[in-house]
C-alpha cells in the first residue's frame, strides 16, 4: 500500500458508497414487508358489510361476521331498554367515558336507535366471544341478572348495551363499531361515512 | 484453431434461423394492445363484464381492482352482478356443470388467459369466427377449430364465410362478410382490440405499476454503479 | 467505541471472530488478476440468498395442495402486497441461478480451475450443481401449470425406465400413480427446506475447500510459489477491500440485468416463465409441445438423440445422466502440462469451442419439437459433447502448449 493515496477522498466516495447502499437495503427491504400487510383478500372480507335486519325479533339476537369478527345485533324490547338505566352504579364505565364507540353512540343505549343495538362480540379482556344471556335472573347467573353478555371464559359479566359490570376481568366495555342505516331495515357495519347516511 | 473456430460459429448461426422458420401455425394478427390507453381498458372492462361473463369467469380478478384503469367506485358499481361487492372477484354468471352440460366442456376462467394464449391469439381468434353448419353453435373458427364457444360478438361482426383461395399454389384461408352487423369493420375491430387490452391488463394487473417501478430502479442501479466503480477505482490504486 | 471494543474482546475470547475474518477476508490472498469470469463465483452466492430470502416470503402465502396451488399463485401475483415483485424475483432468480453457474463452470474449464490441488473443491462444486437441478426441478411443480405437472410427469417417468424397479422407483417417487397432490406436497418439502439446506451445506464447505487450497488465476499458475519474506504471496491482495470493492460493482452490474428482467421481461419470451404454465394443471389433458425450463434442455435434447435400445427408454437416460455427472471426472482426464486456456495449444481450443457449440445447440433443440432433422442433429451434437470428455486424455497430451510464465501477468 502507498501513502500517496488522498484518505480524505476515499473517505468520501466511501461515504456516498455506503449512503447510496443503505437506500437500496431500505429499498430491496420495501417489497418484502409490504408484503406482510392485508392482501387484497383480506380487505375484501373486511369490508363493510350490509345486514337485513327487519326479520331480528324483539329480545333476539343476530350474529354477522364483519373483519372476520363476530358483530351482535340485537333489538331490545322496551323492557330492556327501561333496565339500562337503572344499574349505573354496578358498572365500571357506565358513561362511556373510554372511547368503546362511536361518538354518535355515545349515549346510555350506546345505539344509534335504542332498539337496535350494534356491538362487536368479543370480549375485552383476552378475546373469547361471550354468550347472549337475555333472560332476567336465571339460576346460574344469580338474582340481579337484568339480562346481557357472560364470558365464559373467565366469567366476565356485560349488560344489554354490552357495558362491563365491576367485578369482570373485563377492563372495559364491548366495543361498538362503525355503522349506519342505509334505510330504516338495512344496516351498514364497518362503515359511516357513505352517501346517504341517516 | 482460429478457422475452427470460425467455421463453428457459422454452423451456428446458419442452424439458427433454419430451425426458426420450422416453427409452423395459422397466422396470427398483431393486437394493437396499449396499456397506457385507460379509456381503451375502460371500454374494454365494460365489454368483458357484459359479454364473456355469462359463461366464463376470471376467478382472480377482483372487481375493485378496475380502480387501477380509473374506475371509481361508482362505475364499478354499475358492473357488479347482484350479491358482488366491490372486493369480489368475477364470477362467471352459469356454474361449471351447467355450463359444461351447454357447451360440452365448462368454459374456462379468463384471469390468465392473456398469458396462456397471447394477445395476439386472442385478438385474431375472436374475430375469427365463420358461418359452419355442421357445427352445434352454427360456427366454426380458424384459429381454434371446432371451438365450442359461439360468436358472442357475431352481432357486432356480422356473419363470415370461410373460402378457401390459391396463393402462388398454397392454400389460403380467407373470411368474408356476408352479413353484415352493428358496427363496420374497422369498428369492430378498435373493439376486440379494446377487449384483449383489457384481457392484458386483467392477466397482469401489476404490469401497470411493474414498469415505472422498473425505471425508478434502474435509475437508482446506474448512480449505485457509478459510485461502487469510482470506489473501486480508488482503492485499486493501491495495487501495482 | 471503547464499549465497542470490549464487546469485541469479549465475543473473541469466546469465538474465532477476528480470526475468521482474517483467514477469509482480510488476510486472504487472492491473485490480484482476477478477470470478469471471477465474477461469477460471488455472484452465485448473492442470487443463493436472493431465492432463499424471496422464497421464505412466497412460501407465508403459497399454498401446496393440489387444489388451490394455482390459485394460490395467483393470489401472490395480486391480492398480496408487492407479491407479484416477489414472485418474480424468485422466478428470474432461478434462471439466473444457472446462467451464473453456468459461466463459474465454464471459467473452471477454461483456466483449469478444476486440477490439483482443486480437485476436490470441483467436485463439491458439481455436487451443488446436480443439488440445484434438483431443487429446480421440485420448485417448478410448485406453480402446478400445464408445464409443472407435465414436466414433472416426463421427467419421472423416466425413472420407471430402470430395469427390473423402474416402475416401483417411480411410484415411490410420486407416492401416487400420477403426479399428484402427494407428489405436490412432497416436493414443496424437498424444495423449501431439506435441498435448500443442503445446498448452504455443500456451498459452505466449497467455500471452505476454496480458502484452504486458495483460488486459482487467468494463468493457471500458483501464486503460493513465489512469497515475500512474510509469507505473503508476491502477486496475491487481500480479498478485504480490493476483491470485495471490485465484486460490488460486479453485484450491481448483475443486479441491472436482474431487475432489468424482473421489471420489464419476467417471462423472457417464454423461456424463464412458460406460456402453458398459465392454464392450471390439467392430468386428462397433455399441452401440444412440452420442453423442460431451458437450463434443463442441453440433457433433454441428449436423452431424445438417443434411440430406444432392447426396448427400452433406459440407455436414454443413462447417456443423460453420465451428460450430467460428466464434469466431475475433468480433473483425471486432463492429462495437459498447462492449466490455463491462455498456454493451450490449438486442439484443446478446439475441442473446448466444439463443447460449447454441442451444449448450446444442444440446449436449443432440447426446445424444439423432436424432427427427424433435429434427432439427427441432436445426435451429432451428443457425440460432440461426449468426445470433449472420452478424448480429453488424449489431445490434451499431444497438444502443443506455451510455456507458463513465473508471474501472474497483470496489466
Amino acid at each position: 500500500m502507498t501513502d500517496n493515496v488522498d484518505r480524505s477522498k476515499r473517505r468520501l466516495i466511501l461515504a456516498a458508497t455506503t449512503a447510496a447502499g443503505g437506500v437500496a437495503a431500505a429499498g430491496v427491504a420495501t417489497p418484502f414487508v409490504l408484503s406482510f400487510m392485508p392482501s387484497e383478500r383480506a380487505k375484501a372480507a373486511g369490508a363493510p358489510v350490509e345486514v337485513d335486519i327487519s326479520a331480528i325479533e324483539p329480545g333476539t339476537m343476530k350474529v354477522v361476521e364483519w373483519q372476520g369478527k363476530p358483530v351482535w345485533i340485537v333489538r331490545r324490547t322496551q323492557e330492556m331498554i327501561d333496565l339500562l338505566s337503572k344499574h349505573d352504579g354496578d358498572l365500571t364505565d357506565p358513561a362511556g367515558n373510554v372511547p368503546q364507540q362511536p361518538d354518535y353512540c355515545n349515549n346510555p343505549n350506546r345505539s344509534i336507535k335504542p332498539e337496535i343495538f350494534v356491538v362487536i362480540g368479543i370480549c375485552t379482556h383476552l378475546g373469547c366471544s361471550p354468550s347472549y344471556r337475555p333472560e332476567v335472573a336465571p339460576a346460574d347467573l344469580g338474582a340481579d341478572w337484568g339480562g346481557g353478555w357472560f364470558c365464559p371464559c373467565h366469567g366476565s359479566r356485560f349488560d344489554l348495551s354490552a357495558r362491563v359490570y365491576k367485578g369482570s376481568p373485563a377492563p372495559t366495555n364491548l366495543i361498538v363499531p362503525p355503522h349506519q342505516y342505509l334505510s330504516d331495515t338495512t344496516l351498514l357495519i364497518g362503515d359511516d361515512k357513505q352517501k346517504g347516511a341517516a | 484453431m482460429k478457422l475452427i473456430k470460425k467455421i463453428w460459429v457459422l454452423v451456428l448461426l446458419a442452424a439458427v434461423p433454419a430451425m426458426a422458420i420450422a416453427s409452423s401455425g395459422v397466422h396470427l394478427d398483431k393486437a394493437p394492445g396499449n396499456l397506457s390507453d385507460k379509456a381503451s381498458l375502460q371500454r374494454g372492462a365494460q365489454l368483458f363484464t357484459a359479454n364473456c361473463l355469462a359463461c366464463h369467469g376470471a376467478a382472480y380478478m377482483r372487481y375493485n381492482r378496475l380502480m387501477d384503469i380509473g374506475m371509481s367506485e361508482d362505475d364499478i358499481k354499475k358492473l357488479l352482478p347482484e350479491g358482488s361487492k366491490l372486493g369480489s372477484t368475477m364470477k362467471s354468471a352459469m356454474d361449471a356443470e351447467s355450463a359444461k352440460m351447454a357447451f360440452g366442456v365448462a368454459p374456462p376462467d379468463l384471469s390468465v388467459i392473456a398469458r396462456s394464449r397471447g394477445t395476439d391469439w386472442l385478438y385474431t381468434y375472436l374475430r375469427s369466427f365463420y358461418v359452419d353448419a355442421t357445427r352445434p353453435s352454427g360456427v366454426n373458427n380458424v384459429v381454434f377449430p371446432l371451438v365450442a364457444m359461439p360468436n358472442v360478438l357475431g352481432g357486432m361482426q356480422g356473419e363470415q364465410a370461410l373460402h378457401v383461395e390459391k396463393h402462388e399454389g398454397h392454400e389460403v384461408q380467407v373470411l368474408k362478410l356476408t352479413t353484415p352487423g352493428s358496427m363496420t369493420a374497422a369498428e369492430f375491430d378498435a373493439t376486440v382490440a379494446d377487449l384483449v387490452n383489457y384481457l392484458d391488463f386483467m392477466a397482469e394487473p401489476a404490469k401497470l405499476v411493474r414498469y415505472k417501478l422498473g425505471y425508478i430502479v434502474l435509475g437508482f442501479l446506474f448512480l449505485l454503479l457509478i459510485l461502487t466503480y469510482a470506489l473501486k477505482k480508488e482503492f485499486w490504486k493501491d495495487i501495482h | 467505541m471503547k464499549y465497542l471494543k470490549n464487546l469485541l474482546g469479549w465475543v473473541d475470547d469466546r469465538f474465532p471472530l477476528i480470526e475468521t475474518w482474517e483467514f477469509h477476508l482480510s488476510k486472504y490472498y487472492a491473485p490480484k488478476n482476477f478477470n470478469f469470469w471471477y465474477f461469477f463465483g460471488s455472484l452465485a452466492l448473492l442470487v443463493l440468498v436472493i431465492q432463499i430470502v424471496s422464497g421464505i416470503f412466497l412460501t407465508m402465502s403459497y399454498k401446496p395442495d393440489a387444489l388451490i396451488a394455482f390459485a394460490s399463485v395467483e393470489y401472490i401475483m395480486r391480492d398480496v402486497q408487492s407479491g407479484w415483485l416477489i414472485r418474480y424475483i424468485h422466478s428470474t432468480g432461478a434462471s439466473m441461478f444457472f446462467i451464473v453457474v453456468y459461466l463459474h463452470m465454464f471459467r473452471g474449464m477454461i483456466y483449469g480451475s478444476y486440477r490439483k490441488p482443486r480437485e476436490l473443491l470441483w467436485i463439491i462444486g458439481v455436487v451443488i450443481y446436480l443439488a440445484l437441478m434438483a431443487e429446480a426441478f421440485m420448485g417448478y411443480l410448485l406453480p402446478w401449470g400445464q408445464m409443472s405437472f407435465w414436466g414433472a410427469q416426463v421427467i419421472v417417468n423416466l425413472f420407471s425406465s430402470v430395469p427390473f424397479v423402474g416402475n416401483e422407483l417411480s411410484v415411490l417417487i410420486r407416492g401416487d400413480f400420477v403426479i399428484s397432490d402427494a407428489t405436490l406436497n412432497r416436493f414443496f418439502a424437498l424444495h423449501v427446506i431439506a435441498i435448500p439446506l443442503l445446498l448452504v451445506g455443500i456451498v459452505f464447505v466449497h467455500l471452505v475447500a476454496l480458502h484452504k487450497v486458495g483460488s486459482n488465476n487467468p494463468d493457471g499458475i500458483e501464486i503460493k510459489k513465489k512469497k515475500d519474506a512474510n509469507g505473503i504471496p508476491l502477486d496475491g491482495i487481500p480479498f478485504f477491500p480490493y476483491i470485495v470493492v471490485k465484486d460490488i460493482v460486479a453485484v450491481v452490474l448483475f443486479l441491472i440485468v436482474f431487475c432489468a428482467i424482473v421489471f420489464f421481461a419476467p417471462d423472457m419470451g417464454g423461456y424463464f416463465l412458460e406460456a402453458n404454465n398459465f392454464v392450471p394443471a390439467n392430468p386428462m389433458k397433455t399441452p401440444e409441445h412440452i420442453a423442460p425450463v431451458w437450463y434443463f434442455t442441453p440433457y433433454y435434447a441428449i436423452l431424445r438423440a438417443v434411440p430406444p435400445m432392447f426396448g427400452s427408454q433406459f440407455p436414454g437416460v443413462i447417456a443423460m445422466g453420465v451428460a450430467a455427472v460428466a464434469v466431475l471426472f475433468l480433473p483425471w482426464l486432463d492429462r495437459g502440462p498447462v492449466k490455463s486456456i491462455r498456454y493451450r495449444g490449438p486442439i484443446f481450443k478446439g475441442f473446448l469451442a466444439a463443447f460449447v457449440v454441442s451444449f448450446i445447440g444442444l440446449g436449443y433443440l432440447g426446445l424444439m419439437p423432436a424432427t427427424p432433422t433435429y434427432t439427427v442433429i441432436s445426435q451429432v451434437l451428443s457425440v460432440v459433447y461426449f468426445a470433449f470428455f472420452i478424448l480429453m486424455p488424449w489431445y490434451t497430451k499431444i497438444d502443443k502448449c506455451k510455456p507458463e510464465p513465473d508471474r501472474l501477468t497483470f496489466k
